[in-house]
């Protein structure tokens, strides 16, 4: 990758600073009703509407300084993460925040968007089998037919091979998030270390 | 939306049933643990089910309103009905956990704002309704300020978020995680294998040197490789138990541990042992997180990089008893890349669809017809490997012979699992492997060709 390549990614990366919500920009279209999920409708309307307003609800406690991790989210199976906001944060700091909440946000639409989109093909490609074979969805006993490993791994196959050049961006643009994001926080621990220490020095001089 | 988190008696269950997979999933994992912890999980896992829906049962009925219980004892049955139906097959399933319980999945965003609006509005924590106060105990707790104490009932509710600071005390368990300490010690053993099968008098602290700086070497390589794979790890089953997944460490922590361990292993094996051996870590460090990891996503030709990668530890061993690469050193890295396709590809196969939504390039997706042709030709690849080790003096003519047995039985389960190609011809071949690398290593030890014979004949022909 090119220096300039990387630089202006790195310069795009710092000045697109988003607040802590999630704006989900590609998801609108799985409003349109469709069966998509193998579960109780309520339940998956319900699922898509948490991604949508994707907020977390958590706060944690006042008197706490570290960040916060919580459990995976369901659309996308990244945890979300709570950023603590130090009361003297340095303009450092505040870029490496932004940039990892940024990143999160990033990554839990790609991921989302992945999700859904393997449930929905996934779904769309055993019904038009079964209607091949002239079979209901459900059998007999109302269960889900499914099918069997050969006929999946067609599949499979071709949705990997279809998402080929989204996993080539997403990896690239991932990786440099990841060593930006990396090097920051390797900064920071410095500008840390820095403070500790000369705030040590400082004090035998006011005793 | 929050995911359940388990409670105490279901933690016990998930640890076991983690830990057993581990054993089963971790490639290249090796074997008579393997073999063990599938024998228990079941047994292990009827136990725990069995508690868990007692457990599950009293704590719906325990904590939930009455507006609830309808609508969740549905929930809870069916789930329950689901899960034991489908707990044979083996699926990934990425977005259905097994046997969860129902309490606070349901409807969450809607108690959340709730309670929210009730937290902001009240101060006192105990005027809450108790409804509310065992939807989100996290959040009263948080008000209060308090984060010692949890209350049974609502254990699960306050573990979904977690503070992230280090313990010391959990450091050694996050380390041997991140490091995937498991496939470190079959790693240092093949190592080990390659230094015991050297033509040269046992040094015993070159040979603890040698073990030390492979074993340092590869836990930095695992912990590279989890800092590249967050992403992708938190989306497979196998993997989503990481370190870096759930949020234990940072991504600087797991760098500084990864430079850590290679600075010093590195260094080790090339100023104690010989420069030679240090090179050959530092290019097999090189070649899994600067080769294989990238490869993964990119193309299938990351499974042979990948074979490549676990060929080099028994030739390292070899040169670091030596000093030089020897035919001997090639050959035991030669057995071991044939050995990595029966074993990658046959677990591989399995996990097709957790590859084909998490974007990895794997045979077994977009080549199935040679995935299985490949797993077959290095199963039979043992056999002719073999033959050559007392042929390049390297162990004696009963090697071939006794070793025959078990790489026949490894090819003909390759030949299997390439005829039928179905999962459970897939389960065999790989876990046949785990137990046949290090029977074979161990037949090979002991048909190491002696020195005192060569000595004597050197002796008798002067």
């Amino acid at each position: 990758m090119s220096r300039s390549g990387f630089a202006a990614t790195l310069s795009r990366l710092l000045l697109q600073n988003r607040h802590g919500s999630r704006v989900l920009n590609h998801v609108g279209s799985l409003t349109a009703p469709r069966p998509f999920c193998s579960e109780s409708d309520p339940r998956s309307r319900g699922r898509i509407k948490q991604a949508l307003s994707g907020v977390s609800s958590f706060t944690p406690p006042a008197n706490s300084s570290h960040d916060w991790v919580g459990p995976p989210d369901r659309m996308s199976n990244l945890r979300p993460i709570k950023y603590h906001i130090p009361e003297y944060e340095s303009p450092l700091e505040s870029r490496l925040r932004k940039l990892r909440q940024e990143t999160e946000d990033w990554n839990h639409q790609f991921w989302t968007n992945q999700n859904i989109s393997f449930s929905k093909e996934k779904e769309g490609f055993i019904y038009s089998c079964l209607k091949e074979k002239g079979l209901e969805l459900r059998d007999e006993d109302g269960r889900k037919r499914t099918l069997s490993a050969d006929e999946m791994a067609e599949f499979y196959k071709e949705f990997l091979n279809k998402n080929y050049q989204k996993h080539s961006v997403y990896n690239k643009e991932w990786y440099m998030r990841n060593f930006t994001i990396t090097f920051l926080m390797g900064r920071v621990a410095l500008l840390k270390t820095w403070r500790k220490l000369g705030w040590r020095q400082q004090d035998p001089k006011l005793k | 939306m929050q995911r359940w988190r388990p409670t105490a008696c279901e933690e016990d269950r998930v640890k076991t049933r983690a830990f057993c997979r581990t054993i089963m999933y971790n490639s290249p994992c090796r074997k008579l643990t393997g073999l063990v912890g599938v024998s228990i999980l079941q047994s292990l896992e009827n136990a725990a089910q069995a508690r868990l829906c007692s457990s599950n049962l009293v704590q719906l009925c325990r904590s939930s309103s009455s507006k609830w219980i309808t609508f969740q004892h549905c929930n809870f049955l069916k789930r329950q009905y689901v899960t034991k139906t489908t707990e044979g097959c083996q699926r990934a399933k990425p977005k259905q956990e097994a046997l969860t319980a129902p309490l606070v999945d349901r409807h969450p965003h809607l108690q959340d704002e709730t309670v929210i609006r009730q937290v902001q509005q009240i101060s006192a924590i105990d005027q809450h309704p108790s409804s509310v106060q065992s939807s989100k105990e996290t959040l009263t707790q948080d008000t209060e300020g308090a984060s010692s104490e949890e209350d049974p009932s609502t254990a699960q509710e306050t573990r979904q978020w977690k503070e992230i600071k280090v313990m010391l005390g959990d450091l050694p368990g996050i380390y041997a995680r991140l490091s995937k300490i498991r496939l470190t010690a079959l790693v240092v053993m093949t190592a080990s294998a390659g230094y015991a099968m050297a033509p040269v008098p046992f040094d015993p602290s070159c040979f603890l040197l040698a073990s030390l700086g492979t074993g340092l070497a590869s836990c930095a390589a695992n912990s590279i490789n989890q800092y590249f794979e967050v992403p992708f790890d938190s989306n497979m089953n196998r993997t989503k138990n990481r370190p870096l997944v759930r949020g234990q460490i940072s991504p600087l922590h797991a760098v500084s541990f990864a430079a850590a361990c290679a600075v010093p292993g590195i260094t080790l094996l090339a100023l104690t042992v010989n420069p030679l051996t240090g090179a050959l870590g530092a290019l097999n460090l090189f070649l899994y997180t600067c080769c294989y990891t990238p490869l993964k996503r990119l193309s299938i030709t990351n499974t042979w990089v990948g074979a490549v990668v676990g060929a080099i530890p028994p030739v390292m061993g070899w040169t670091a008893a030596t000093g030089s690469l020897d035919v001997g050193a090639l050959l035991l890295g030669g057995i071991l890349y044939s050995w990595q396709f029966p074993h990658f590809n046959a677990l591989s196969w399995n996990l097709r669809e957790d590859y084909s939504r998490g974007g990895y390039r794997m045979m077994s997706v977009t080549h199935p017809a040679l995935c299985r042709r490949v797993a077959l030709r290095h199963s039979l690849a043992l056999i002719g490997l073999s033959a050559l080790a007392p042929a390049l003096d390297v162990t004696s003519w009963t090697f071939p012979l006794i070793s025959l047995p078990i790489n026949l039985y490894i090819s003909y389960l390759g030949y299997s699992f390439y005829r039928d190609a179905d999962r459970s011809s897939a389960r065999k071949l790989f876990f046949c492997s785990l137990w046949h690398l290090p029977m074979l290593l161990l037949l090979m030890l002991t048909c190491k060709k002696s020195r005192v014979d060569e000595e004597d004949k050197s002796m008798a022909h002067s």
